[in-house]
């Protein structure tokens, strides 16, 4: 078992997210850095899919009742173990009753702990992805998370990778057009690929940005979006819905980014500038 | 009766499908009835519905936008028109106390009428389920009356209550849960519209009716406490 210490401010478990059940409105929810926890379970030879504990901001403290194996990624907020520094990206083993904790913010904004074999909470509508109304929204005090018993013949095999920093660092966002692109005129396109600011209404559900692109679209009839869908909203803000964004909505859908560049938007703080950049179409 | 659709591709890996840009019955099972087809293909990952469109995501990126699109311009001259299934209209109770209708005065001021027409005017006809978004168990309804029409706010609230029942433009709906929203609110349901532990955790579906209930805030509580204690049976008939 996995013991909650200490919640944070939003600790949540996570794996790839529910599909299938956007008719009866559940979104996908699912983790928000697909790179970095992708590759906590590659480290752990977990499956892709395995469900981890996505962290928001490193702050959380969490106790292992067994023995296992632990692997840190996403944001480096100075992960520790038993109060001494460990390594981002590198497979530990962990002893029973070893406490991890974290430290000073080095980079991002989202840490992921994957343990050998994914955490093992239940299984609703085949994702073990927290979303209120669904399961319970976040961890709290005293929570605890199943996890598998380590195999004798487990080995580890000290895997450690390097990350790539522009990961963490890049401000530019690749995207694609919208399907409401085209509405907008010469000038709000020119200044939608200028430099934005994360704005503090940021979570899982999207990031609201900072300054505003004069908007004269009307309301579109309410339709489909999807992580990574960023909305014109009439005040002119933009929003760039993430992972645990609704199904449908009603404001003009100006962009869509990429895979890539909604991880790296789940790596922002409030302050922090970004930059779309259009792909070529296919 | 067939559409002239459009088809965008949205993202790497979906593609949405569009009809006219109008709320209407046929368009819905039309709609509705191309889902159904479209499901059956391996490679999808899901479906949205929505009163003029369908966005279908796939499991992999699009390599080839004209032969997919192709693909499904084919599906749809194919599809053949739904027959109407076991529909139902829901009478959902509606408590339109300014307590809880937090917009009601100011709706009432912009459309120069009273407070008592605009819940009259919510209340007289039933409004058609076109689809469920924007959260487990939102229903869009479609069919609110013209005057009742009046635009979201232009910045969305940030707590919104479970149950409210609010008009976002031409369309009104209720909140499933607490959550943020941007529709004007005018009273609140004591009901559960989504219900996970429930066989089906949306009772109503799209292609069934809603009548909204005036009820006193007495009753609001009383079914409230009767909802907790799994008590109140929604009345319903078939349509």
């Amino acid at each position: 078992m996995i013991e909650v210490l200490h919640p944070g401010i939003y600790c949540s478990i996570q794996d790839q997210g529910r599909f299938g059940y956007a008719k009866m409105g559940i979104p996908q929810a699912g983790y928000m850095d697909t790179y970095a926890a992708k590759m906590a379970n590659a480290l752990l030879k977990n499956h892709e899919r395995a469900a981890l504990i996505e962290i928001t901001f490193g702050q959380g403290k969490f106790k292992f009742t067994s023995d296992t194996y632990i692997c840190i990624t996403g944001g480096d907020f100075s992960p520790k173990i038993n109060e001494k520094l460990i390594k981002m990206q590198s497979v530990y083993p962990i002893k029973k009753d070893s406490v991890l904790s974290f430290g000073k913010r080095v980079y991002g904004a989202r840490v992921y702990l994957s343990v050998y074999g994914g955490i093992q909470t239940e299984r609703i509508y085949s994702s073990r992805s927290y979303f209120k109304g669904i399961t319970q929204q976040k961890l709290v005090k005293g929570d605890m998370l199943p996890i598998l018993p380590i195999q004798e013949n487990t080995e580890n095999s000290f895997s450690r990778v390097r990350v790539s920093e522009k990961h963490f660092k890049t401000m530019y966002l690749p995207c694609i057009k919208g399907p409401e692109f085209s509405r907008l005129n010469k000038e709000q396109q020119r200044r939608l690929f200028t430099p934005f600011t994360v704005s503090d209404h940021n979570n899982r559900v999207g990031y609201r940005l900072k300054e505003c692109l004069e908007n004269n679209l009307p309301s579109i009839l309410t339709s489909a979006v999807m992580p990574g869908t960023v909305q014109l909203t009439p005040s002119g803000k933009c929003i760039i819905l993430l992972q645990d964004c609704q199904v449908t909505g009603g404001y003009p859908r100006i962009l869509q980014l990429s895979d890539i560049a909604i991880a790296r938007v789940s790596q922002k703080i409030s302050g922090d500038k970004i930059q779309f950049r259009l792909e070529q179409h296919l | 009766m067939k559409f002239q659709l459009t088809y965008k591709l949205f993202g790497r890996s979906a593609i949405l499908v569009e009809w006219p840009a109008n709320i209407s019955q046929e368009i819905i099972q039309d709609i509705i009835s191309f889902e159904r087809q479209v499901k059956e293909i391996d490679s999808i990952l899901d479906t949205i519905i929505a009163y003029n469109s369908l966005l279908i995501r796939y499991q992999n990126p699009i390599i080839d936008k004209e032969l997919t699109i192709s693909q499904l311009k084919k599906i749809y001259a194919a599809s053949s028109y739904l027959i109407k299934q076991d529909q139902f209209l829901w009478q959902i109770p509606v408590c339109y106390d300014v307590s809880f209708g937090i917009d009601l005065e100011e709706i009432a001021n912009k459309k120069k009428c009273s407070v008592a027409e605009i819940i009259r005017l919510h209340t007289e006809g039933d409004y058609l389920v076109y689809f469920i978004g924007f959260q487990p168990g939102f229903l869009y309804l479609g069919g609110l009356h013209q005057t009742l029409h009046v635009s979201r706010k232009s910045n969305p609230r940030l707590r919104v209550d479970k149950g409210s029942v609010a008009i976002g433009g031409i369309q009104t709906g209720i909140y499933p849960q607490n959550s943020s929203g941007g529709w004007n609110i005018i009273g609140k349901s004591p009901l559960n519209f989504f219900d996970i532990n429930a066989s089906e955790p949306c009772f109503a579906k799209p292609g069934d009716r809603i009548k909204f209930v005036a009820v006193d805030i007495h009753t609001f509580y009383q079914i409230e406490r009767e909802v907790a204690n799994q008590k109140f049976r929604i009345k319903n008939s078939e349509l």
